[in-house]
């Protein structure tokens, strides 16, 4: 049964995770690829999360989905999602602790691409290729929406021509591989988007896309969110997509959030010795013309640490340019709203 | 799909053309000929061969003529007549031979395959699904063992099992007072008693090889992208699986329908001999032994013709799975 929440509804709140950790059990030792994340993500409103590979944003998004398989595991935390009804028969959410519910019951079967869609990377391979299209979308709709297969296909033409598909009368009998990958991933967006879901989680559906591509399919993505209210959960390690895209950013570290702004505050104030860094690795195609020198990309000095190792303190501090000896490689940080909407986990910011 | 379907239909002809060629060399290779070694026999053991006799002979039969004449004689009759030409082991026409075996022969093959495909599918399916659970161990045991022991000390063993544990009399294909009968309710109950051994031991070899090769190829399958978006999509566990995955680990299996049709046909020969059935296997084998060509060339047309002929079906089945066979094959249009 869905656990009952207590804390006071707010109605534009739609996903909401606490403390969320979801490890991996491997014969070479447990790896922690969420680690006490807490996030919330908004009705209307995209969420941008960055990071580096490997920091446990992926995760975070199949862990609200339940689509973390084993060896992976949600040891701990909760997923609160805020379910208004989409018949309108109420306008009071009915809150269901995804991380609590059974990853192939009913409950959560009927939120996947009926509340909270997913879109992946990778488009090629993101269809199967011996069936249709028009079969992978209409799929959904008739599970969701319980119509018969002559709507559903009427359905799939018509949320082909609304992902700007060329011809969606065509690609409806079509197979994946006779697409382009723009034109793919507007399939598989559409595949995503085909039952109205009110979070629409996209982990980094441009990654694979050329840049025009890209500009096209983000345009697309903020015209669909306008359209249809939805919130989007925006991942990626581009940090000029979310610049583009998002409202809200929450950045990514070895399995934590490090710091949590709007996307101005962000950019402008960043507080976090990381997120400092993250921003000036970013090459800026004016200063490599107009400098007379080639010079190098400022880098953050290290790699990220063995995935195996669990470290002491802030997980920054080995890479950290203004670690506190004593203080960041002992004590646990904690999370601090050093000023109103900005968090961050930094101990620069505490008083140790 | 027409166009694709006639062309390999076409393709067939010469295919098979160039197999009874290849048979009819191979039954010529060895030296000597079946009058010959008969000759030879009957000279070692004291006999006065009478030189018209041999003479008459090796006229009718065409044997002086050179071997593309002779070779010409035989397809044409084939062709035109269906005619396999005359066995001399068994002093009766090939056909008749064969054709009271290729029926019973067929019957076990098929059985063996639906044995295999029924109980391979589903148990492959499961195993790379529950990849390192007992179960996956205990059928990747069962597996090996199916794949390492051969199927005539498995029949021996079985033989003898059923007989001391269980007093059966399982060798053959009916018991004594069935044998000649003609059949009835109570001959097919017989048969049905008989059959099962073979069967079972013709199919474990298979079914053994077909789990495993589904398992990986479901676990290549498992891993891609597709089957997470359509988890994602809130389908039931069940019809992810049968949908997507399946779908696709399926293919190598009907590709490969076509041999195992024939390797049930003709792979079983030991088996066949250690269980005494009247099937095509140990007439193939006495044939061989005695230089009986033409009952051995019969056989090693047929054969071949089936191999061509599964692997037909198995194309055929394959391009109506997938797509991707369908749009890059020789269907332009």
């Amino acid at each position: 049964m869905p656990e009952q929440h207590t804390t006071p509804q707010n109605s534009s709140v739609l996903v909401e995770i606490k403390d969320l950790r979801t490890y991996f059990f491997l014969a070479e030792g447990v790896v922690r690829a969420v680690d006490g994340v807490n996030l919330t993500v908004n009705r209307g409103v995209t969420m941008g999360i960055v990071g580096e590979s490997g920091c446990g944003k992926s995760i975070t998004a199949y862990s609200i989905l339940r689509l973390v398989s084993p060896p992976g595991k949600i040891v701990g935390g909760d997923i609160f999602f805020y379910k208004v009804p989409k018949d309108g028969s109420s306008s009071q959410a009915e809150v269901i602790n995804l991380a609590k519910v059974d990853p192939n019951g009913e409950t959560i079967r009927n939120i996947r691409g009926n509340y909270i869609s997913i879109v992946f990377q990778e488009p090629m391979t993101a269809m199967s290729p011996v069936r249709t299209v028009g079969q992978q979308i209409m799929e959904a709709i008739i599970l969701h929406q319980k119509v018969d297969k002559k709507t559903a296909r009427e359905m799939t033409i018509d949320i082909l021509a609304r992902v700007r598909m060329s011809n969606p009368e065509r690609v409806v009998d079509e197979y994946p591989f006779q697409l382009s990958g723009g034109m793919r991933q507007r399939a598989v967006i559409a595949m995503a988007l085909s039952c109205r879901p009110q979070l629409l989680i996209a982990d980094e559906p441009t990654t694979a896309l050329d840049v025009t591509t890209e500009a096209q399919i983000l345009k697309l993505m903020r015209e669909l969110q306008e359209e249809l209210g939805m919130g989007i959960m925006y991942i990626t390690h581009n940090l000029g997509v979310i610049a583009e895209m998002a409202q809200e950013v929450a950045v990514m570290y070895l399995g934590r959030v490090v710091e949590k702004t709007d996307v101005k505050e962000l950019f402008f104030h960043p507080l976090h010795p990381y997120t400092q860094a993250l921003l000036t690795s970013i090459p800026q195609l004016r200063d490599a013309l107009t400098r007379q020198e080639k010079s190098r990309l400022n880098v953050i000095k290290g790699m990220v640490p063995d995935p195996y190792a669990r470290l002491k303190g802030c997980p920054f501090h080995p890479r950290c340019p203004v670690m506190i000896s004593g203080v960041c490689d002992e004590v646990e940080v904690p999370e601090i709203e050093a000023a109103p909407g900005h968090m961050v986990r930094c101990h620069l910011y505490t008083s140790h | 799909m027409v166009n694709y379907i006639l062309m390999r239909l076409l393709r067939m002809i010469p295919q098979v053309l160039i197999i009874s060629v290849l048979a009819f060399i191979i039954i010529q290779l060895p030296p000597g000929d079946f009058l010959t070694e008969r000759l030879n026999r009957l000279r070692a053991s004291g006999y006065t061969v009478d030189e018209a006799e041999v003479q008459r002979l090796t006229k009718m039969y065409g044997l002086d003529k050179p071997m593309h004449l002779q070779y010409l004689k035989w397809i044409t009759n084939i062709v035109t007549k269906g005619d396999f030409g005359y066995s001399f082991v068994f002093s009766k026409p090939v056909n008749e031979i064969i054709g009271s075996r290729m029926g019973m022969t067929f019957f076990i093959a098929f059985l063996a395959f639906v044995v295999c495909w029924s109980f391979a599918i589903p148990v492959g399916i499961l195993v790379a699904v529950k990849q390192y659970s007992v179960v996956d161990y205990f059928f990747t045991f069962l597996g090996f063992i199916g794949l390492a022991v051969p199927g005539f000390l498995l029949a021996l063993v079985l033989m003898y099992v059923s007989y001391s544990w269980f007093g059966l009399k399982v060798g053959g294909l009916f018991s004594q007072e069935f044998q000649t009968a003609p059949w009835s309710w109570a001959r097919f109950v017989d048969f049905l008693k008989h059959i099962w051994l073979p069967v079972i031991i013709l199919a474990i070899g298979g079914t053994a090889n077909l789990i495993r090769t589904l398992r990986a190829t479901m676990l290549d399958e498992l891993r891609k992208q597709y089957v997470t978006v359509a988890r994602a999509k809130g389908l039931s566990e069940f019809k992810v699986l049968m949908l997507y995955p399946v779908r696709i680990a399926i293919n190598p299996i009907v590709s490969t329908f076509g041999w195992l049709l024939v390797w049930f046909f003709s792979g079983g020969t030991v088996v066949e001999i250690v269980l005494n059935l009247d099937t095509a296997g140990p007439v193939l084998w006495r044939a061989l032994m005695n230089q009986d060509m033409y009952t051995a060339g019969a056989y090693i047309v047929i054969i071949g013709t089936l191999t061509a002929l599964g692997s037909l079906i198995s194309d055929l089945m394959l391009a109506a799975l997938d797509p991707r066979i369908r749009f890059g094959g020789l269907e332009v249009s």
